[in-house]
């Protein structure tokens, strides 16, 4: 989605000019374009009367924020100690892997998959678990795995 | 409708009981996250439209977390002048068959789990009989809550009316007799007896440290200047448990209620409850019940007509598991980055905005009304010489009966894992549990008597922790469970002190050195002395007990260390650099199963012939291992 002016007006709507909203005012930008554009960081700040730097240092603390575009489909991968002790870490590599990241997390090229890791999705009865978009898969393998990339490349 | 005197409080009470147990069926779906992950939405939107389609009389609601996490799906049935039916694992299609049933009056008895005799009600007068004389036929047979394992040894306190009421729903938390406990407070007690209140009862925090609660009140109220600030700390960052958000998410009254009873104990009136935004139920939840407790009178001003007023804001973390340390926290609310500061000067006396602050987390606040309701006395009761009361754990990893148990503090570990657990799967051995999370430690079995609570748990080298309890069995390495932790704390480490930013690195550079074989057992001894280091000379408790994983695991485990470092070997099988896989000729029989998977094209064969594995290209994903169904991959 484009940075459009209404869009980002209808945020700032929602706050008085004052440091304390910042994070909350990043956070409606975050879910709205799924990233940080800059011009959005730069009149956030503008709105609230903060410096740009207090922008960079809350967007660059908090893991909620990131600088660049998502790809069209988020795959949380759950690592935390409940999965880790049942074999998240190699469903995790598996993804890495068929989607080709370098790093531990990022977006694939074409802009289909970003993946990232999170801690504990509250599922840990279903340990390994992941969530792709709004839905969890539980139960995971490393062939499952591989299956619902299939599924979600065709969607 | 308006709750503005104690007669609107017993008129919400008698409406609420009546939506509770209603004079008609009524079939309960429990809602809160894993719930919906095992797709509890569709069999709720199969019964809502089933209702919807006939006329039958009877009524659908939602309900949150019981515990019974493993066991999910659950679906309960509650009809007049019977027990309380629960059933496991619905599907869409049992649910509607389950429905058909009872539309056509009888009591299914497909995948019955238990049945509830009496409800416990705590805060409403006691226990409540549901039926009258005696069972008959297939319900008397079934089991009741109590003849459960994984529930005998349980006391739901904190968790009272999870998996009773609908979340939403303000009515049912006051029928459950919320709310009143506030009353008592604000019209029989001074602020001064509820803290004696608190104090006495001895409750401990929840959120880690388990400082007392009723002395962290009295220093705040006592603090010079205003406002005084209430604060809820719902950042549960422990990246092994859910006892907050299903807390949240099942009964999010009592933690505002809580919240209200200390805020007239400390002379605050406003508030903030800090959720993580990683958590949308639960914040949908929290945010609903603020609107509905504010409409109803219940937050704003002159609540229950007794002039005191009080409100609350909700403030979403932005993902940083810092961000739970009290100082980190109120800077994350004035829209910083959340890094700590040294508490020379304490939060009681300038907080948040620099003005005086209490933070409680959310299991703490959920047990204050009880504690008002029922006396210090009643709560003393429960729990041992120094902890009193029960504690939540979200008992999960390598254990049959995974879920959320509430149960008095002083039960043993053994008890825990064994009993309520159901022990671990397919025969293997049980290890150690891991409790407290990134600041807490492994405990292993040679000391399964242990008795959890908040001291004996310290001496042991770990801690109580907010209430992740993982269990590990022989397919657990230690020495990777020590690198787990650590990366995730170098990871959250703020980086502002210097013991907790690089000393953590250093240590994490040793165990590597460990997993793939290199290092000495001198590396061993300087993995020791800095973690003495970073424990003493870190800003924050983040840092300050960072490597209580570390310690724990090298204070139980040296062996294991040592086999790692000595021989060269990962007796778990974990350690990449110190495996390998291979195919058993005997076993394979040419299913050709692991071929296809494998991402090397390492595994050669024909059909019905058994594989070879060549090790020089394998790279020791696992692969194979898991989808092999003759046990013919080995891995050593
Ligand atoms: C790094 C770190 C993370 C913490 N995370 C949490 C947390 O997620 N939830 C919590 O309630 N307390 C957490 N705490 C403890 C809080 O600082 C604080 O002691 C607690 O919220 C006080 O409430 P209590 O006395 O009711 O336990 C954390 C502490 C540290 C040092
Ligand atoms: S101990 Fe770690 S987390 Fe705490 S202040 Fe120091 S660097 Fe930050
Ligand atoms: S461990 Fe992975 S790479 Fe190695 S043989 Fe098995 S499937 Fe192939
Ligand atoms: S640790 Fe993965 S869902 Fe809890
Ligand atoms: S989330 Fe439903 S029983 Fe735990």
């Amino acid at each position: 989605m484009s940075v459009t002016f209404k869009a980002l007006e209808n945020i700032l709507d929602h706050y008085p000019p004052s440091s304390e909203h910042l994070i909350s005012a990043l956070q409606d930008v975050q879910a709205k374009f799924s990233y940080i554009p800059l011009e959005a960081m730069t009149a956030v700040c503008d709105h609230l009367g903060v410096p740009l730097s207090r922008g960079w240092a809350v967007v660059t603390f908090y893991k909620a924020f990131s600088l660049e575009p998502k790809g069209e489909h988020d795959v949380a991968v759950c690592l935390g100690t409940a999965c880790h002790v049942r074999g998240g870490r190699n469903v995790y590599d598996k993804f890495r892997r068929d989607l080709g990241i370098a790093g531990p997390e990022g977006t694939t090229r074409d802009l289909k998959f970003s993946l990232r890791q999170v801690r504990c999705l509250g599922c840990c009865s279903m340990a390994p678990v992941a969530q792709m978009d709004e839905e969890i898969h539980g139960n995971l393998s490393q062939r499952k795995a591989g299956q619902l990339l299939r599924m979600y490349r065709k969607r | 409708m308006q709750i503005t005197s104690i007669d609107d409080l017993q008129r919400a009470k008698g409406a609420g009981l009546a939506q509770l147990y209603p004079d008609k069926p009524k079939i309960l779906v429990g809602m809160a996250t894993c719930g919906l992950a095992a797709g509890a939405q569709r069999v709720y939107d199969l019964l809502q439209k089933k209702v919807q389609q006939a006329p039958w009389d009877g009524v659908v609601e939602k309900t949150g977390c019981i515990g019974f996490c493993y066991k999910e799906p659950l679906v309960d049935i509650i009809i007049p002048g019977k027990p309380r039916i629960t059933y496991q694992e619905m599907t869409p299609e049992v649910a509607e068959s389950l429905w058909e049933e009872l539309a056509a009056g009888r009591i299914p008895e497909a995948r019955v789990m238990a049945r509830l005799d009496v409800d416990d009600m705590i805060l409403n007068g006691g226990p409540r009989r549901l039926f009258k004389g005696k069972l008959t036929g297939f319900l008397a047979k079934a089991p009741r809550y109590e003849d459960l394992d994984f529930f005998k040894l349980q006391r739901h306190i904190a968790m009272r009316n999870c998996g009773f009421i609908d979340p939403d729903n303000l009515l049912h938390y006051v029928a459950r007799g919320g709310y009143f406990a506030l009353y008592t407070a604000l019209t029989a007690m001074t602020p001064e007896e509820v803290i004696e209140a608190v104090t006495t009862a001895g409750l401990r925090g929840r959120g880690g440290g388990g400082f007392p609660t009723g002395v962290k009140w009295a220093s705040c109220r006592k603090a010079q200047g205003r406002p005084k600030y209430v604060l809820c700390n719902a950042d549960e960052g422990d990246p092994g448990a859910y006892m907050d958000r299903s807390l949240i998410e099942g009964d999010p009254h009592s933690i505002l209620e809580g919240l209200l009873i200390g805020a007239y104990a400390i002379g605050s009136s406003e508030g903030y409850i800090y959720v993580r935004a990683e958590y949308p139920l639960a914040v949908k939840t929290l945010q609903r019940a603020i609107l509905a407790a504010r409409e109803a009178g219940l937050l704003g001003q002159n609540i229950l007509g007794t002039g005191f007023s009080f409100d609350l804001k909700l403030n979403l973390g932005g993902g940083a598991f810092v961000c739970g340390e009290s100082t980190a926290l109120m800077a994350s609310i004035e829209g910083k980055p959340g890094e700590p500061r040294a508490k020379y000067v304490h939060t009681a006396d300038k907080g948040l905005w620099n003005r005086p602050s209490n933070l409680n987390n959310v299991e703490t606040w959920a047990n204050v009304p009880v504690i008002i309701a029922k006396g210090a006395d009643w709560y003393r009761d429960i729990g041992t010489e120094g902890s009193k009361g029960t504690k939540i754990f979200s008992l999960v990893g390598q254990v049959k009966n995974v879920g959320l148990v509430e149960v008095p503090m002083g039960v043993t570990i053994k008890d825990l894992v064994m009993r309520v657990g159901g022990g671990v799967p397919e025969n293997r051995e049980f290890k150690a549990i891991q409790i407290g999370g990134p600041s807490g430690g492994c405990i292993p079995k040679q000391h399964w008597d242990l008795p959890i609570d908040f001291d004996s748990l310290r001496e042991a080298g770990a801690i109580m922790g907010s209430g992740g309890l993982i269990v590990m069995d022989n397919s657990t390495c230690m020495v990777d469970v020590a690198k787990f932790f650590l990366d995730f704390l170098i990871d959250e480490s703020c980086g502002k002190c210097i013991p907790c930013r690089l000393g953590l690195k250093r240590m994490r550079e040793l165990l590597e050195e460990f997993s793939t074989g290199k290092g000495s057992l001198a590396d061993l001894d300087e993995l020791e002395s800095l973690s003495e280091a970073v424990k003493d000379g870190s800003l924050c408790a983040l840092g300050g007990s960072a490597p209580n994983p570390v310690l724990t695991t090298l204070r139980y485990f040296r062996d294991e260390y040592e086999a790692h470092i000595l021989d060269h070997k990962c007796p778990a099988a974990v350690c990449k650099e110190l495996i390998t896989y291979t195919i058993n000729q005997e076993l394979c029989n040419g299913c050709t199963a692991c071929a296809q998977e494998c991402p090397q094209g390492a595994i050669t064969g024909s059909k019905k012939k058994p594989h070879t594995l060549n090790t020089s290209q394998c790279i020791k994903c696992g692969a194979c291992f898991e989808v092999c169904k003759f046990e013919a991959v080995t891995v050593a």
